[in-house]
């Protein structure tokens, strides 16, 4: 790829991002921009430690530090986390099942823009009059009330990202369903394919509540509606009960391709077939179906009664047996195998303890009158911590390092891995664990600074001693990215040696067609099998050499998601500003007409020959 | 799947007459299930109209109309054709998840 990308002109390769259709251009868009993100909002973490690292300090003021918060978190779930995991699913899952491309390619590049302009709206919030500050939860009694376009900026920009996360999501049950190649059966599915799968259903059925969440807040704010104004007949708790029906298959859905790109990793570096595959399969449904009966257990707080508190308390606690039994099948994979600990699997292995110990806190928070202790103190923050940066983004860095080769067929640096993920591993640790204690010892979340002399000095500072450790990580890593891209030494094929499933079988650099010929699926891990058998193709092939069928690139994706980012201004400035509804009708006005377009103009696409196919060595060089 | 390459071929006789067959079929269906739903609405009105309780009205219509989306998917909506497993399996999964948010809140949530 780079050998044909450096004969361009600048102009024509920027055009090329900006129009692809293709899963594994899309997926480095994906990634770069959740990278992006997950640096703003390490920035934005680092201040938070800063604040807090002294008593009584003065580096932000109250109101900056809410607003430095709530973007924290949004920034890190909405745009960072999930986006890096679809880079990721878009980058592995159409070769996992030995497809083309995606069900929807066009789709897929609509997916993608619509989140990177609803990310650019949101954090634009900081330079047009300050960003939102009512926590990542926003919740309608605080955010109703809160002065300026903040709010107002949190609740447009995340129903634009959140209509490309839906798009990718059921863009991603379609593959799934339909683009298998032949053999593959559903339990022939490796474990990133079926955590994408369910992933994929949660956010089906999960975004609409927060579409429905952000409209009512949107024309509360905007429009002047009285949907969570007591005074006015409406009810602030709706906003909770839409907001967790979304937020707790949120964390599912960011924890699930976590747990899938683990039970890679496991398979991959012990040289074993995962233990207990199909248990694993069942556990991965049963929590995915069980995250939708247990949101109030975020509200056991606010009153709901002792039965509702009870059943969802009891419901909450039964999630811990599916995941229990992932860790026990993980370990039994560890177990007997030959294992090679590499940069992906010293994660992995630092995963477990860490994670283990989240679900644990889990459980504790479960206990409904316990909870009413733990409730908004920094036990909580402990909590969500160890579960999204011990599970999310433990898997994220140690799929940075696992499926880089098969995106850029280049090796990152495994002795700078190494030093970054003990730099990052003893931080999170140092950084997290403690606040437990500040927790138990009384220390409220969300508070931007506390009095001397409580106890919670020497704490704090550790704490935000640990984040630092997290940050020379960080900054390890990129370093190792710039001198890999730098270096820019091919790796080809199967890079780790051990790969067990279809993309590791793929010729190196990716054709961009993926498979001259439609594999043949004959178990689990297939690329495992034919190599055990001598294959040195690493492939059984389906059908014999024909003719593919390709989609065109296309621009419209860009031009409608553009066109959503200017009518979100129309929106944000209505009532205020005189040109405020012409900017929203003439955005909306775009977005409709690049519909239009799309729906009137017949593109069929094109085709490869197949006697181009015969010459086109498939990237073997 | 494949290579999309879609090869078109006219249909022979017995094949011609089979697809004949079936369509006159499904056309039936429709038209008795059109019918079905007719009934189902004039009963509707019908109640409202006899001034019954309207603690009574209430669940029977709610009860009519889950009869007519059901009839609707399955009769209009090819639900009931062959290949439709995972769309049913999605939708059965979704009215369940609807469905247990609503009764939460109807039961045990207070507020």
């Amino acid at each position: 790829m780079s050998a044909i990308a450096q004969k361009k002109g600048f102009g024509s390769a920027l055009w090329d991002w900006l129009t692809t259709v293709d899963h594994k251009k899309i997926a480095i868009l994906y990634l770069a921009s959740g990278g992006f993100f997950f640096v703003v909002g390490g920035i934005e973490a680092m201040l938070i430690r800063i604040q807090l690292a002294v008593p009584d300090n003065s580096f932000l003021s109250a109101g900056l530090y809410n607003e430095i918060l709530t973007m924290h978190g949004t920034t890190m779930i909405f745009l960072a986390a999930m986006p890096i995991l679809f880079g990721y699913m878009n980058a592995v899952v159409p070769l996992q099942i030995g497809a083309r491309d995606v069900a929807f390619p066009f789709l897929n590049s609509l997916g993608f823009w619509l989140f990177f302009f609803g990310g650019i709206f949101l954090n634009l919030s900081w330079f047009m009059g300050g960003a939102p500050d009512a926590g990542w939860t926003s919740y309608a009694s605080l955010s109703l009330y809160s002065p300026g376009h903040g709010i107002d900026f949190y609740a447009l920009g995340l129903q634009i990202s959140g209509a490309g996360t839906y798009i990718a999501g059921i863009n991603f049950l379609v593959t799934i369903i339909n683009m298998r190649a032949p053999g593959m059966t559903y339990m022939r599915m490796p474990l990133f394919t079926w955590t994408t799968f369910v992933a994929s259903a949660l956010i089906l059925f999960a975004f609409p509540p927060l579409t429905i969440g952000l409209f009512f807040l949107i024309f509360d704010r905007m429009f002047g509606a009285n949907f969570f104004d007591h005074t006015m007949g409406g009810n602030t708790i709706i906003w909770e009960h839409l907001f967790w029906i979304f937020g707790h298959p949120e964390v599912y859905i960011l924890i699930l391709p976590a747990f899938g790109i683990f039970s890679e990793i496991f398979a991959i570096f012990s040289r074993k077939r995962l233990f207990g595959y199909s248990a694993m399969v069942f556990a991965t449904v049963l929590i995915g179906f069980l995250g939708f009966m247990v949101w109030a257990h975020h509200m056991f707080t606010v009153g709901l009664g002792p039965t509702a508190n009870a059943i969802f308390a009891v419901a909450t606690m039964a999630i811990a047996v599916p995941t229990g039994v992932k860790i026990f099948n993980w370990l039994l994979t560890i177990w007997g195998g030959s294992i090679k600990v590499t940069t992906p699997m010293l994660y992995a292995l630092g995963f477990i303890p860490s994670f283990v110990a989240g679900g644990v806190t889990g459980v504790m928070q479960a206990a409904a009158p316990l909870d009413y202790q733990l409730h908004d103190s920094y036990f909580i923050v402990a909590h969500f911590h160890y579960v999204i940066v011990g599970g999310v983004v433990l898997a994220i860095l140690a799929g940075l390092h696992l499926y880089w080769p098969l995106m850029f067929n280049t090796m990152l640096s495994e002795k700078l891995g190494k030093i970054t993920f003990w730099f990052f591993f003893l931080g999170f640790h140092a950084t997290f664990f403690i606040q437990h204690f500040l927790g138990l010892m009384g220390m409220p979340r969300r508070v931007y600074t506390f009095i001397e002399g409580q106890g919670w000095d020497l704490f704090n500072f550790i704490s935000s001693m640990g984040a630092i450790l997290m940050a020379i990580g960080v900054i390890v890593l990129v370093i190792n990215i710039v001198m890999t891209t730098v270096k820019n030494v091919p790796v080809g094929n199967d890079p780790w040696k051990d790969g067990r499933t279809l993309e590791w079988a793929i010729p190196q650099p990716v054709p961009f067609y993926n498979f001259k010929r439609t594999p043949l699926v004959r178990g689990l891990d297939t690329f495992w099998i034919e190599k055990q058998e001598g294959n040195k193709e690493g492939m059984s092939y389906a059908e014999p050499l024909s003719d593919i069928h390709m989609p065109n690139n296309s621009f419209i994706p860009f031009v409608m998601s553009l066109g959503l980012f200017i009518a979100a201004f129309g929106a944000l400035y209505n009532g205020e500003k005189a040109w405020a509804v012409p900017v929203l009708v003439i955005g909306l006005g775009i977005t409709l007409a690049s519909m239009a377009t799309r729906s009137l103009k017949d593109d069929h696409g094109y085709h490869i020959h197949k006697e181009d196919l015969m010459d086109h060595k498939g990237g073997n060089y | 799947m494949g290579h999309d390459t879609h090869v078109v071929v006219a249909k022979n006789k017995t094949q011609y007459e089979y697809a004949r067959r079936k369509r006159s079929q499904t056309m039936q269906m429709q038209v008795v299930t059109f019918a079905i739903m007719i009934f189902l609405t004039f009963i509707a009105f019908a109640a409202v109209a006899a001034g019954m309780s309207a603690y009574y009205v209430g669940p029977v219509i709610l009860l009519l109309a889950a009869i007519q989306v059901v009839l609707q998917l399955y009769y209009f909506m090819h639900m009931s054709e062959k290949g439709h497993n995972m769309p049913a399996f999605f939708l059965y999964s979704g009215a369940l998840f609807g469905f247990t948010f609503v009764i939460t809140f109807l039961t045990i949530v207070w507020w």
